[in-house]
């Protein structure tokens, strides 16, 4: 009978600390949670506070009792913000266009086709990826220059296009559809072109779509390639525009329009990660790294 | 098999073309560079080939400093983000309700604007004639002294950029750790639990071996993206880095190339081949020490 009692006693502490063990996670983890999403809060805090009180705060408030819009009217009429947004979508748009024609046929060579070779080819083509940005970008800085394609969409958008990293993620996808698939298309007198069109490409619809969403990730937030190769307002994307608004735009103190400015930029990305954010965390779980 | 070689060059002629212009003549390229003495980018001429490039980054007082910050930001946030990577994703296998939205909010930072981020950041830490910021505020609430970390003392510059690099790094590495603890098999905790091993026996004993490949992996990247540190700072500081005394080796080699003081491809090449030199030796020393201790 005591020894009963000791069991239950012994099995309720045990459920007891499995349930504080369990409680502190939680609260790790949300406290984790509320520094991921601080500053975004922050961010769009500070952008529906008026100039003036906001400067009137000594001590910022966590909110805000009379929310404005008139930062947002500032962030689009004072700095030329719709611009270097539109820059960006035409830059984005452009080179994820240019980068899905080179990389979907090298895929599709690499995975379907037969050629002398072809082994060693992929091998180069897969020992390319371990070569750091920051080496190429001088010559290609020093190239860009020499063509007199500073200061234009093509400059911007050339050397932006290819990932190596895309060319083998399609080909293993490519390399998954079953050859009978291929014989059959052949004896119908299907052309390779065809074949690649009408059912590798359908088949291999979801990879296509995460290497597309990397990639206009990749291209809205560069910074390094655009500030180097720009320096005309005109073609300034986000993140430069970003950068000229903080050191000159609406005068150093108007950290509310600045702002909301951030918010404007920030927002298609957050938007597309909501949408697609299994995919997105599939993706990159797979092997992408912060380009 | 019939061969479909020229066809199969076709499929391929972009992906080469693109690949050799922008991709491997570049980086022959950049190392001729770094031995022409002397050249000038507007007259695309040089006078000698030698070692002075590297000799005059070695002497360069931003360069030194520039090694510094890199090598105080690398050894700071590589070590913290991975410890605060394996806690939290252990932490996200260990429960189950909630799990896909905490999983989806740490994730946020990596689809986000550095830059754009950033100026949240330096907001919050900035201390003004007009108010002393968020952080400050929390600081002098629990009886410290405000500081400015944006244009203050250097140890506080330091602290946000390794805050914010942690903050910017932490969503791929709590990704890639999760998804690896979850494809351990679970008949190795069963078999544990089984035994009534301790937890802490089981994390050591039986989580880090089986994950350790992943952890080694997040480590040698962790370390070649943290040398890489660039944008991060110029988020937080501005352009001009060497005013700031927050520069990178990579912000170095940019301010060689363009900038107040570019127009330097030749000290640019010298700086970047510097920094890759250091980066392989750094990741090979990681594989060397790798071999005692994970298990594949």
């Amino acid at each position: 009978m005591a020894n009963e009692l000791d069991f239950e006693k012994i099995e309720q502490s045990a459920a007891r600390r499995q349930k504080i063990v369990k409680v502190i996670t939680y609260v790790l983890l949300t406290v984790w949670a509320v520094v991921v999403l601080f500053p975004f809060y922050w961010m769009i805090l500070t952008s529906v506070k008026s100039y003036s009180s906001y400067n009137a705060e000594y001590v910022p408030l966590l909110y805000t009792l009379a929310p404005t819009i008139q930062n947002y009217m500032d962030a689009f009429t004072t700095v030329p913000l719709a611009d270097y947004f539109l820059n960006t979508v035409i830059f984005t748009l452009a080179t994820t266009a240019l980068m899905l024609v080179v990389t979907i046929p090298a895929a599709f060579a690499f995975a379907r086709l037969n050629f002398r070779g072809k082994d060693l080819v992929f091998t180069l083509f897969l020992s390319l990826m371990m070569i750091p940005s920051e080496l190429v970008i001088i010559t290609n800085f020093v190239t860009i220059t020499n063509l007199d394609l500073r200061n234009s969409f093509l400059g911007l958008i050339l050397p932006s296009v290819t990932s190596v990293f895309y060319i083998y993620l399609l080909k293993e996808n490519f390399a998954q559809i079953p050859d009978e698939l291929y014989y059959a298309a052949k004896v119908d007198g299907t052309s390779d072109f065809k074949y690649l069109m009408k059912v590798m490409i359908p088949m291999c619809r979801p990879t296509i779509v995460t290497i597309t969403i990397l990639k206009i990730i990749e291209c809205w937030n560069s910074y390094v390639w655009p500030r180097l190769i720009t320096d005309d307002e005109a073609y300034y994307l986000v993140s430069n525009g970003i950068q000229t608004i903080r050191e000159s735009g609406f005068g150093r103190e108007n950290i509310p329009a600045m702002m909301a400015a951030v918010v404007v930029i920030s927002m298609p990305l957050i938007v597309l990660f909501l949408i697609f954010h299994k995919k997105i965390m599939a993706g990159v779980a797979r092997g992408g790294t912060k380009g | 098999m019939e061969r479909q070689n020229w066809k199969a060059w076709l499929y391929l002629m972009p992906a080469v073309l693109f690949l050799s212009a922008f991709l491997v003549y570049p980086l022959i390229d950049v190392f001729i560079y770094s031995f022409e003495e002397g050249y000038n980018s507007a007259s695309q001429n040089f006078f000698g080939v030698g070692l002075y490039n590297y000799e005059y980054v070695l002497h360069d007082p931003y360069f030194l400093q520039a090694v510094k910050n890199t090598f105080i930001l690398v050894f700071i946030t590589v070590p913290v983000s991975t410890a605060l990577a394996v806690l939290i994703s252990v932490g996200l296998s260990s429960i189950q309700k909630l799990r896909d939205l905490y999983q989806t909010v740490y994730f946020l930072p990596y689809v986000t604007n550095t830059l754009a981020v950033g100026l949240v950041f330096m907001i919050l830490f900035k201390q003004t004639p007009y108010s002393d910021g968020f952080i400050n505020s929390i600081i002098t609430f629990f009886g410290g002294t405000a500081i400015d970390f944006i244009g203050g003392p250097y140890w506080a510059k330091m602290l946000v950029l390794c805050i914010y690099t942690v903050w910017v790094v932490l969503p791929f590495k709590i990704l890639v750790l999760t998804s690896a603890l979850a494809s351990v098999n679970q008949d190795y905790y069963n078999a544990a639990k089984v035994d009534g091993t301790p937890k802490l026996r089981i994390f050591t004993k039986i989580t880090l071996p089986l994950i350790s490949p992943t952890l080694f992996y997040l480590i040698i990247t962790g370390f070649i993206g943290a040398f890489k540190a660039y944008s991060d700072a110029v988020a937080l500081f501005g352009t001009d880095l060497n005013a700031a005394e927050m520069n990178t080796i990579v912000g170095y080699v940019y301010d060689m190339l363009y900038g107040n003081s570019g127009g330097y491809p030749s000290y640019a090449s010298a700086a970047a081949i510097i920094l890759f030199a250091i980066v392989l030796t750094i990741t090979v020393i990681n594989l060397l020490v790798s071999r005692k201790h994970v298990h594949y």
